[in-house]
Parts: structure tokens; sequence; C-alpha cells
């Protein structure tokens, strides 16, 4: 089981997808780098990734690990924001739908809870975008 | 020709499985005390320990000095090193190091790991810290799961079909039934591989090395010292070792192990030869598509192209370089922190020709790659027989 503090202290690029953007040679980095690896430059600016993102690769996972077992079997993936690559959670979408360039939108998500009286830990998962206004009838699968 | 850095006067294997009856320290001990006997019992200046994840699998850290003790070796200096499932070779390559630099004569180099004090979940949890921990496993990615993210970019940039890592599984477990320190002793065909339970999507169970106890151990001395020692040392003549991104999302090319191909740049060019020179390879196979990659990476086919050595049979016994003799990971097993070590151990054994019925046709030269994570951390080392 983790502290408190080791949990809010990744909130901002969690919840917010937070990155930085090297001044110098334009790189962008998820989470926050204070070094670019690229040129090395230390000017680095926070920003916020959009939302919206395509698939670039992704994995059913069948056999979890400790703290994942209620959520099996569920989909990982790297998504491809603004040049910046990120990994995590694909949710509400069936492994069939799943589609290589697919575009994908971050939301707000329970993650686990951490151990039996941890804290309730939440972050970003990717999930197929909301057709807000033009599509009144669509419903998330995991909502149906 | 470069010069040799240094020199396995010793060594001692235990076949890896599910050791449920023994401990950690005494895997460490029998396979310790088998490389000391092997090399006559020489005095040993200090001892290296490559473990991964120790603490997470038996609730022991300061493993260094808990296997010296046992070992009666105290007070030698003890240290361990941990490179995920690189650990093996990248503690060869600080060993090496440490004797041809001079401050140390010789090194008792013992590679462990007891993977069976857990459940499989566990397992899988620990074996994930080898990941980006925040921003990876946070999220439930397994090791399989973020080897499976480029498995598919593999298969979808080079159209590779499934039954060429099936053909790959199957060699594997075929050497295997010849080396008695395996774990999977059996065959497996490409049907089966192809059939196994689903673990990581598009990662199948047979893609997968066993999870297994295991301990090797090297004696490695001076270049100047070893035929004093032994009349069959095996020289190490380049080391490499080298690191890439922890995550894949941060390489520009994902699908070009780096790190591998980097590592193995500095040992050959330390060697001063090159791929064409060797005889005899250990590759760590973690998973098919990553053997692949790697053999890519060191040069030995053009990129998306590792299956066809398999199609022409030059990795297989008797072919031009035969690959994992021993089984690999895929069936010799994978006790992770100890693997680079019994790669080292099989070589070394190839090349004074005590190989028994693995044995390659009097190899000169040998190589072994040892990778860690997904392959964000790499070494390779160039290993010469000594006449
Ligand atoms: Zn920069």
């Amino acid at each position: 089981m983790s502290s408190a503090p080791r949990y809010w202290r990744e909130i901002p690029y969690r919840y917010r997808l937070e990155a930085s953007l090297c001044e110098r040679c334009g790189s962008k980095f998820y989470p926050p780098r204070i070094i670019c690896p690229n040129c090395k430059s230390r000017e680095m600016k926070r920003i916020r990734l959009p939302k919206r993102g395509t698939l670039v690769s992704y994995s059913v996972v069948y056999f979890p690990p400790k703290g994942f077992e209620l959520q099996t079997p569920y989909v990982v993936g790297l998504v491809e924001i603004d040049g910046v690559k990120v990994v995590g959670q694909i949710t509400d979408v069936l492994p069939s739908e799943l589609k290589i360039g697919m575009e994908l939108e971050a939301c707000f998500r329970k993650v686990r809870v951490n151990g039996k009286s941890g804290i309730i830990q939440y972050g970003i998962k990717f999930r197929k975008p909301e057709k807000r206004d033009a599509d009144e009838s669509y419903v998330p699968i995991g909502v149906r | 020709m470069g010069k040799s850095l240094a020199a396995i006067v010793g060594l001692g294997m235990i076949k890896v499985g599910m050791h449920w009856s023994k401990s950690i320290r005494e895997l460490a001990v029998e396979a310790g005390l088998k490389a000391l006997d092997d090399a006559g019992n020489p005095d040993v200046d200090a001892v290296y320990v490559s473990n991964m994840a120790s603490g997470l699998f038996c609730d022991q850290e300061n493993l260094a000095d808990l296997i010296a003790d046992y070992l009666a070796l105290t007070p030698a200096p003890a240290v361990k090193i941990e490179a995920a499932c690189a650990s093996g070779g990248v503690a060869l390559t600080q060993a090496v190091a440490a004797v041809a630099s001079g401050v140390y004569d010789t090194i008792l180099l013992v590679g462990v790991e007891k993977m069976s004090e857990l459940v499989s979940t566990e397992v899988t949890n620990a074996i994930a810290c080898c990941l980006d921990a925040e921003y990876e496993k946070f999220y439930g990615v397994t090791f399989q799961a973020a080897n499976a993210l480029l498995m598919r970019m593999y298969m979808e940039k080079y159209r590779v079909k499934r039954e060429a890592f099936g053909e790959f599984v199957s060699l594997m477990h075929q050497n295997a039934t010849k080396n008695p320190y395996a774990q999977l002793r059996f065959p497996v065909t490409v049907e089966q591989y192809l059939n196994s339970p689903v673990i990581a999507d598009p990662i199948r169970l047979l893609d997968c090395a066993p999870v297994g106890d295991g301990a090797a151990a090297l004696v490695i001395t001076s270049t100047k010292k070893a035929k004093k020692v032994v009349d069959n040392p095996v020289f190490i003549k380049g080391i490499g070792q080298a690191t890439d991104t922890i995550s894949i999302k941060d390489r520009v090319d994902p699908l070009f192990l780096r790190s591998v191909s980097k590592a193995a740049e500095t040992a050959f060019q330390m060697a001063g030869c090159s791929i064409e020179d060797v005889d005899v390879v250990e590759l760590h196979d973690s998973f098919p598509f990553v053997a692949f990659m790697a053999m890519e990476a060191l040069g030995l086919a053009e990129r998306g192209k590792a299956y066809k050595l398999l199609e022409n049979g030059d990795i297989k016994p008797g072919g031009k370089l035969p690959i994992n003799l021993s089984g690999g990971l895929k069936a010799r097993g994978h006790p992770i922190g100890a693997t680079g070590v019994y790669q080292a151990a099989e070589l070394s054994l190839q090349l004074i020709g005590e190989a028994g019925s693995l044995q390659a046709d009097s190899p000169a030269k040998a190589l072994m790659v040892s990778i860690g994570g997904v392959a964000s951390n790499a070494a390779v080392i160039v290993l010469e027989r000594g006449d």
C-alpha cells in the first residue's frame, strides 16, 4: 500500500495531462521533465495536453498484477496526443472495437483502490469520443 | 584483435525450476560453491550478486551480504547489481571492468532469483516494477502488456505472421530438451504455441518465459592469473552496456532496439571483431519478437526480416550461427537476475568444449546479449576460447 503523498504529488499530470514543452527545441514530454533529452535545455514550460489523441497500439490484459484482478480483462494502450505518447487504459470499449489509428479522448476515471483501507486512486483513461450533440442515441459500452 | 579484459575460470549452475524446498540463500550458495570448486577454490577479493527483486520476491534486501556470509566469504566486499532482466549481463560487465582495472584480482559473481515465493498476481506485479511505476504500472500495465504494445506494432509494420514466432518457440523448446539445466525440457509445436492462452494480447502464454527459481555463478579473474588457476580459461574480449528510455512511449523509433545496437557496437569495438566472427550466441528472448528485434539490432537481419534466419536454418543447431542452444529464456528459463549469468556459463561450456549434447562445432568466439526492461537496458559481451 502506498502513502497519500506518493499519490497526490502526481495529480497534476495524472488528472490534467500536464506535460512539458522545451522552449529551445519544441519537444514535448509527458510526464513533465526538468531537462530536455533532445537538446539538454532546462527551459521547460509547463503545458496541458489536449484531450484528444489517436491509438498507436494496444493490448488486452487477461493476467493482471495484484490490485487489478476485478478489472480483468482490461485494455491498455499507447495513445498519441499532439505528438506526445501516453500509456494508459482504454475504457468503455469492446476489444473488437479497437483499431489502430482510432480517435480517443481522455476522461477522468477511478484507476484502483490501493489496498483494503487505502485511498481510491484516480487518473486519466481513454475512451471513444462522446458524440455530444450530433448523436443523442450514443451510449458508452460500459453504461449499457 | 583486442586484448583480454578478464577471464572466466569457474562456473556453476542449478537447474532452473520451482525449487520449493530451497531458499534464495541456499540457491545462491549452491551455485557459488559449484563455481568456486570448479575454479579450484581461489581467494576471492569481492562478491558481486546480480538479482532484480529479492526485496519483492523474498523480503530480502542486503542480499549480497547475506550471500557472502553464507558462502563464508566475509569480510570480502559484496554488492548487489540490479538492472531488471539485464542484471546478470550488467553485473558481468561490472565485474569484468573491476578486474580489468586491477582493483580486484578475483570476483565471484552469483546471479540468483527466487520467484516461486509469491502467487501469480504478485509475481506479475513484481516483474512490472521494471516499467515506469507511476506512468505505466500505475494503470495496470504489466511487463507482458508493455511488450504486447511493441509486439503489435512489430507485427503490423512488418507483417510478420504469428507462425514465425511459433517456429522460434518450438526451436527453443527443442534445444532445451538437451540442456540438463533447463526448466522446460519438452518440445512444443507451433500449433500448441498458437493455441496457448492469451496473457496480454497479442502475447500468449507460450510467448513468455516461465516463472522459475535459479542461480548461476562465475569466478572471474585477471587475464594474467587465469592460466595459473585453470588450463582452459574463457577470455572476455569485449563488454558493452547501453540504455534507452524506460518507456517505449518516449522512443522515436521504438521498433529498433537502440540499447542492444549501441552495447554491441561498444563490445565489438573493444574486442576488435564483428558479429561475422561469432560462432555461437546466447540472446535474451524475453519474447520471440524481442529476440527477432535483437537479431536485427545486431545486424544479423534487416529490420522485420529476422524470421528468415529461422526459415533458412542459420540459427538452428549446426547452422551458420546457432542461437540459444540452451533453450533461451523461453525454455531454459528466466530466473530474472540470474539469466545473464546462465548465458555466460552456458557459453563458457561451449567454448571449453564441455557443453555435452548441446555442444556446437568447436566454437572459438561467443556473444551474449542480456536485455532489461522493454529493452531499456542491454549488456553485450564477447567471449573467446583461451588457446
Ligand atoms: Zn529540447
